[in-house]
């Protein structure tokens, strides 16, 4: 332990409802240890914000240990803060210097809208996953493992793209809120590997069809997302669900679902 | 055939047509600037390579056609994403900065720099085209000499020049990766052939009217 504390200005983007009007508030946070997270930061701030009577700052987390995909702000502009590879809830105040003001603010998209302070409602990326996001298997005994050789590269990349939580920094990344990094490593996952391949086509448009319907943006390389992402998902990925799209599109007979 | 007009009309399939478009564009680009070099040549081989050109006859046509065809999905594909895209962020960050870095300039500006290319096609076709500029009582040198010896021509042109360059900074790399040709032994190569294109672009069509010029 260090023991050295930091004191902050936080602008914090504040909406008591998905439908009400919201503004930036600033808040002090004083004595923050240097070893707490960025978190645990706002847990201090709300701490006092509720001793005084006030209303808490909302802000989505769970495991706090960078696996589970729920936490993620926008902070100075950089969705989950300032460190690659790093969730917010990762992220430690020891990256902040004292006297920093730091403007924290909800991952903003139209198909991510705000559900309260710096809460949103991701059930868009839900969406994708359950248009396609799967493989169809009959249960049963698991099969013999050496039945279907799996290459032992194209198991690293499958893990690699597996490795998506779901968080969404990707699309509050994009300048033009685009999910196609999630949507590429959800569909990539499969793809790459041998049990995928039967359902490869239909699952493309499928998860496509929907991330469409949702209203996110159209990717145009920016990069933005790979550089964000706190699982370091490959823009690759996106080239591969391009791909996955072409021989969907033109090479099977599969047709694209409708979204109703 | 409505499956066709579908699958083109998903976020990926219109991007997909831009990026075909636009490989499109980077060959018309590459061979005009290898043809115009010709003026290194000398004026006679420049006027030489124009008289071959448009000897092509037919087979021009159909290129310049499919050239037209090929912009018009362009431009109309970008005026819908463009709308897209705004639309997909109603409220905007409070601190905007893209620290990340995967952003650049030319990617931030493509929408801006191939509307400003437009705008040129349309002042170098007026001033070039053998459709539009009489060229049986003058010859093609005789032409670009005229157009830029007048500054502002010449402006325009350097400046139209450069802006292609910037659109192309990004435009060729990104196409590759919309096709889906992303691989870990050739991205990083067509990545720097990006930026070697460009300037290759910049300095080819942008020492043409100087070349020109001094050849008057
Ligand atoms: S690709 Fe990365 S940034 Fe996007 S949802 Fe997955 S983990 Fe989050
Ligand atoms: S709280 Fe689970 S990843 Fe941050």
């Amino acid at each position: 332990m260090s023991g050295k504390t930091i004191n902050l200005t936080l602008k914090v983007w504040r909406q008591p409802g998905a439908k009400a009007p919201g503004r930036l508030e600033t808040y002090r946070a004083e004595n923050i240890s240097t070893d707490a997270s960025f978190l645990e930061m706002l847990d201090i701030v709300n701490e006092g914000l509720t001793l005084e009577g006030k209303e808490p700052v909302a802000f989505d987390h769970d495991c706090r240990e960078g696996i589970c995909g729920m936490c993620g702000s926008v902070v100075n502009g950089r969705p989950h803060g300032p460190e690659r590879e790093t969730t917010l809830c990762q992220l430690h105040m020891r990256h902040f210097a004292d006297g920093d003001t730091v403007v924290i603010e909800p991952f903003r998209a139209r198909a991510l809208p705000v559900v309260k302070d710096l809460v949103v409602d991701r059930s868009a990326l839900d969406q994708v996953m359950a248009a396609g996001g799967f493989i169809s298997v009959n249960t049963g005994q698991a099969p013999e493992a050496n039945s279907l050789p799996v290459p032992k590269d194209k198991a690293d990349l499958a893990m690699d793209a597996a490795a998506c939580i779901g968080c969404g920094a990707c699309i509050a990344a994009c300048p033009n809120a685009s999910a196609m990094l999630f949507t590429s490593a959800k569909v990539s996952q499969f793809a790459l590997l041998p049990h995928g391949r039967p359902e490869a086509a239909r699952r493309a448009l499928a998860m496509l069809a929907q991330m469409d319907a949702c209203g996110f943006g159209n990717c145009t390389n920016h990069q933005e997302c790979e550089v964000e992402c706190p699982k370091g998902i490959s823009i690759s990925n996106i080239a591969r669900l391009n791909r996955e799209f072409i021989k969907a599109a033109l090479g099977s007979a599969e047709e694209l679902p409708v979204i109703k | 055939m409505t499956w066709v007009l579908r699958m083109f009309s998903t976020s990926i399939g219109k991007k997909q047509l831009m990026a075909v478009t636009g490989l499109l564009f980077l060959l018309f680009l590459t061979t005009h600037l290898l043809g115009n070099l010709s003026i290194y040549g000398g004026s006679p081989a420049f006027v030489a390579y124009a008289e071959h050109l448009h000897a092509l006859g037919k087979l021009l046509v159909v290129a310049e056609v499919g050239l037209v065809v090929a912009l018009i999905i362009h431009v109309t594909l970008a005026v819908i994403l463009f709308f897209e895209n705004r639309r997909s962020r109603p409220v905007k960050y409070a601190v905007d900065k893209s620290g990340g870095g995967g952003r650049t300039f030319s990617s931030r500006t493509m929408p801006y720099t191939g509307l400003l290319i437009l705008g040129f096609i349309v002042v170098h076709l007026t001033t070039f085209s053998h459709h539009i500029v009489d060229q049986t009582t003058r010859n093609i040198f005789q032409i670009a000499v005229a157009v830029f010896s007048q500054k502002l021509y010449l402006a325009i042109y350097l400046l139209g020049v450069l802006v292609v360059a910037f659109h192309v900074r990004h435009g060729l790399w990104s196409a590759f990766q919309t096709v889906g040709a992303n691989h870990p032994k050739y991205m990083p190569f067509i990545q720097k052939l990006s930026i070697v294109f460009a300037v290759i672009v910049a300095i080819g069509f942008g020492s043409l009217p100087l070349a020109i010029l001094a050849l008057r």
